[in-house]
């Protein structure tokens, strides 16, 4: 996903910038979230996950509706949990809705009846969301040494634009930080992404975190990585 | 001649964690960067490497296949895969390679048993 040439700096006014160090340690913080939660699901699907780096751009909320739409033609089904506390927005894990069934089974194992399987969809989707959002999260947040409130996780369907903007942080004119990994299941038709999209209050709440985070790892007296994260 | 580790990583932030574990370890060894799998070959191919810390998830190559190149290149080299992705088939394809499993992220205790393992395996290599 690359921005359109017209987005220019001069969109950007009002937005909070990341330096070149700041964006590097939030890559690397939700990389290390993303890594802890994808060997979480690895453990429910007995499949090894595939993750991809981490991405993140600073776009209109639109513009990352777009993308996700533009990307998938067919409907999405997506596990939804809002996080709030030193900084907030929404993380979402979405997949194409063929998927939904592979998933299913893939946790409950082949012998699941298929009437059955229809109905332990909605939990296995939450259950598998719940624990790879709240691990990356969580982890992301014990690295910052914050805490996040999550709300319960919400299974929606419908395309990427209508899941992305539902009740979403910020009108679609507005900044979003939009961040997005790919993931797969190997010998599974299992894939989908992991999405996160934060408000310009947010994101500048949060630049200060990475700024504290970066600030101990170059000091040589602190611990940086406590024992208790994880 | 002074050892020296070739630390991996597309995460400059990364880098500067492993590096100062390594320093903490063993202050006189020498420490040279790359941000990925190209440079990386490149790094060593130019020679003086005596043991390398791999990031796994980079763009491009990923630490576990650059593992096997190097592996392929240097069959006694010391080699670690660093990760917060705690797979068992990572694990296993890290093994497969004889490269060690660092979690990430890494602090002195975790990255300790490999660099002293790799010190021995150096010292007694050079004799």
């Amino acid at each position: 996903m690359t921005l359109p040439p017209s987005f220019t700096d001069e969109h950007v006014a009002g937005a909070v910038a990341l330096s070149e160090l700041e964006r590097d340690a939030l890559t690397e913080l939700v990389n290390i979230g993303v890594s802890r939660a994808a060997a979480s699901l690895r453990r429910m699907v007995g499949g090894e996950v595939l993750l991809s780096v981490p991405a993140i751009e600073i776009i209109p909320q639109a513009t990352a509706a777009t993308l996700i739409a533009e990307r998938e033609g067919e409907d999405l089904v997506a596990v939804r949990q809002d996080f709030s506390g030193a900084f907030r927005g929404r993380a979402l894990l979405l997949f194409p809705q063929s998927n939904g069934l592979e998933l299913v089974r893939a946790v409950l194992g082949e012998d699941v009846a298929p009437e059955d399987a229809a109905e332990m969809e909605r939990e296995a989707l939450a259950e598998t969301g719940n624990i790879i959002l709240n691990g990356c999260l969580g982890t992301m947040a014990n690295m910052l040494h914050r805490s996040l409130t999550m709300s319960l996780p919400q299974v929606l369907r419908g395309d990427g634009r209508s899941l992305l903007d539902a009740g979403g942080p910020a009108s679609p004119e507005g900044l979003v930080l939009f961040l997005y990994i790919n993931f797969a299941v190997r010998d599974r038709s299992i894939r989908g992404y992991i999405a996160m999209v934060m408000d310009m209050p947010s994101l500048g709440a949060l630049k200060l975190l990475v700024g504290d985070f970066i600030e101990r790892v170059m000091d040589d007296e602190m611990d940086v990585f406590p024992a208790a994260q994880g | 001649m002074a050892t020296t580790v070739l630390i991996v990583d597309d995460s400059k932030l990364a880098r500067i964690v492993a590096g100062k574990a390594v320093a903490a370890l063993q202050p006189d060894w020498g420490r040279v960067e790359a941000g990925n799998a190209e440079e990386a070959m490149a790094r060593l191919e130019a020679g003086g490497i005596d043991l390398a810390l791999l990031d796994y998830n980079m763009p491009g190559k990923d630490g576990l296949t650059l593992a096997a190149e190097m592996r392929a290149l240097h069959p006694s080299m010391p080699i670690a895969v660093i990760t917060a992705n705690v797979q068992d088939e990572v694990i296993a394809r890290a093994r497969a390679v004889s490269a060690a499993f660092v979690p990430k992220p890494v602090t002195e205790e975790a990255l300790r048993g490999f660099v002293s393992g790799a010190a021995l395996r150096l010292r007694v290599g050079a004799r």
